[in-house]
Order: structure tokens, then sequence, then C-alpha cells
């Protein structure tokens, strides 16, 4: 399937990797496909991509590759709307917000967004925490840990909880 | 708007599946109670509000050259 992209010009996109927000996103309710885009010189960052808005599309990173301890609960309601059985099901992104000036770059750790692999369905999940906010801060977050650059690892899958 | 007056300990249903209770009330906070589906999102508007107000800044991108961002950082 062919996009007329805002960053990424025209592009042929895989339908099946398409990803299906039944509720869109806060703020984009009507906008309910997206496919995830990216290059490896781009990472941790990737793009979600709207399908039915081909102008609008979102950076978004792995929060586990900025902040090591992230550490969230998805609530049943979660759980029943993408029918996740387990951490092994899910994925989660950031969304990042990049100012003109890039070194102000924010990620929202309060409202990850949350795909389920195995039927490709998605959200955007408001956590019941106080502990993160909408924006931190990417910068400051990565200086304030020992590494000096981001680090991934597979071990930020267990920082994922689903609350049955 | 519909616009209803409950007592403490009063209920309003909604759709048949949600039901809404007044819990108690003290000076200026009302305590309220939600009674719904598991598969019903339930938010203080405020939480929200925010969530939508930075997914449209998040919308907002430029053509950024994210290519190795962080690797220098």
């Amino acid at each position: 399937m062919r996009l007329d992209t805002r960053h990424f010009g025209t592009i042929e996109i895989d339908e099946k990797g398409i990803i299906n927000f039944s509720e869109g996103l806060p703020g984009f309710e009507h906008v309910r496909q997206f496919v995830l885009l990216g290059s490896d010189e781009q990472l941790p960052f990737k793009w979600l991509q709207s399908v039915d808005e081909p102008e609008l599309a979102f950076v978004v990173v792995d929060p586990f590759c900025i902040r090591k301890d992230y550490d969230i609960t998805l609530e049943d309601a979660v759980l029943e709307k993408l029918g996740i059985k387990g951490p092994e099901d899910v994925l989660v992104y950031s969304i990042v917000v990049v100012p003109e000036d890039t070194s102000r770059m924010s990620m929202n750790l309060k409202a990850p967004v949350v795909i389920n692999v195995k039927n490709n369905k998605g959200m955007q999940v408001i956590l019941d925490t106080d502990e993160y906010s909408v924006r931190h801060y990417i910068l400051e977050e990565l200086q304030r840990q020992e590494v000096g650059g981001y680090a991934c690892s597979d071990e930020k899958k267990g920082a994922v909880h689903c609350h049955k | 708007m519909l616009v209803l007056t409950r007592k403490k300990e009063q209920s309003i249903v909604i759709n048949d599946d949600i039901e809404i209770t007044v819990l108690d009330i003290q000076g200026d906070q009302v305590r309220i109670g939600i009674n719904a589906p598991k598969n019903v999102s339930i938010h203080r508007k405020e939480v929200f509000l925010e969530i939508q107000e930075e997914n449209k800044r998040a919308a907002e991108v430029k053509n950024v050259p994210l290519k190795n961002f962080l690797n220098n950082k």
C-alpha cells in the first residue's frame, strides 16, 4: 500500500504491519491506523506514522533505552482492550516532542503507547501514577544515568507488569 | 450537559452498566465511586487534557535529523 507522507515522501507499507488504535490517541481520536517506521541510524527513535492521515507522524522512542528503571503496570482495562495475555505480548513506546531546540527533546512517560504484537492492536495508556510525567527531557535522563549514551537491553521487558 | 443533584450515597446509572456514586462530601471535595465494565477507561479530566496537549505538540515535529542523535550525548 502506498502512502504520501510528510517526513518520508511516498513510501510502500506492508498492510500486515498496520497497527489498529480503536480509540485513536488523545487529541487524535479519529486517527485509527498506524505503522511503525524507522531506520537503524535513527535508533532508538522510530516513527509512528498514520495511515489514515499520511501528513501525521509521531516520533517515538523505546522508553527503557532512555530510562532503564521505567517500570509500569498495565491495568485490567488495558489488558482487556488489547487482548494482552502477558508482558511478552507487549511493545511499549513513548511519544517524543521534538522542539526547534532539539536538546529540549522530551518523552511522555505518563502515557505510553502500548502495542500487542500478537494482534496488532494499540492504544495510548494513561498510567495511574504520579511517578512519571508527560514531559521527561531525554538528554537529562541520559545524563542522570552512569552510561554516557543510550543503552537498550533485553531486561527491559521485565519492567512491564500485567495486572490480572 | 445533563445536570443532576445528588446527596451522599446516591448514584447515577449510565447505559445500564456504568454506575457513579457520591461516596462522601467533605467541604469542597467530593469523593466519587465508579463501577464500570473492565474495558471502560476512566480518567481525571485535567490529566486527559494534558496528554491531548502533549500529543498535539508532538505532532508538530518538523523534519529533524534524528540520525545518530544520541550517540555522542
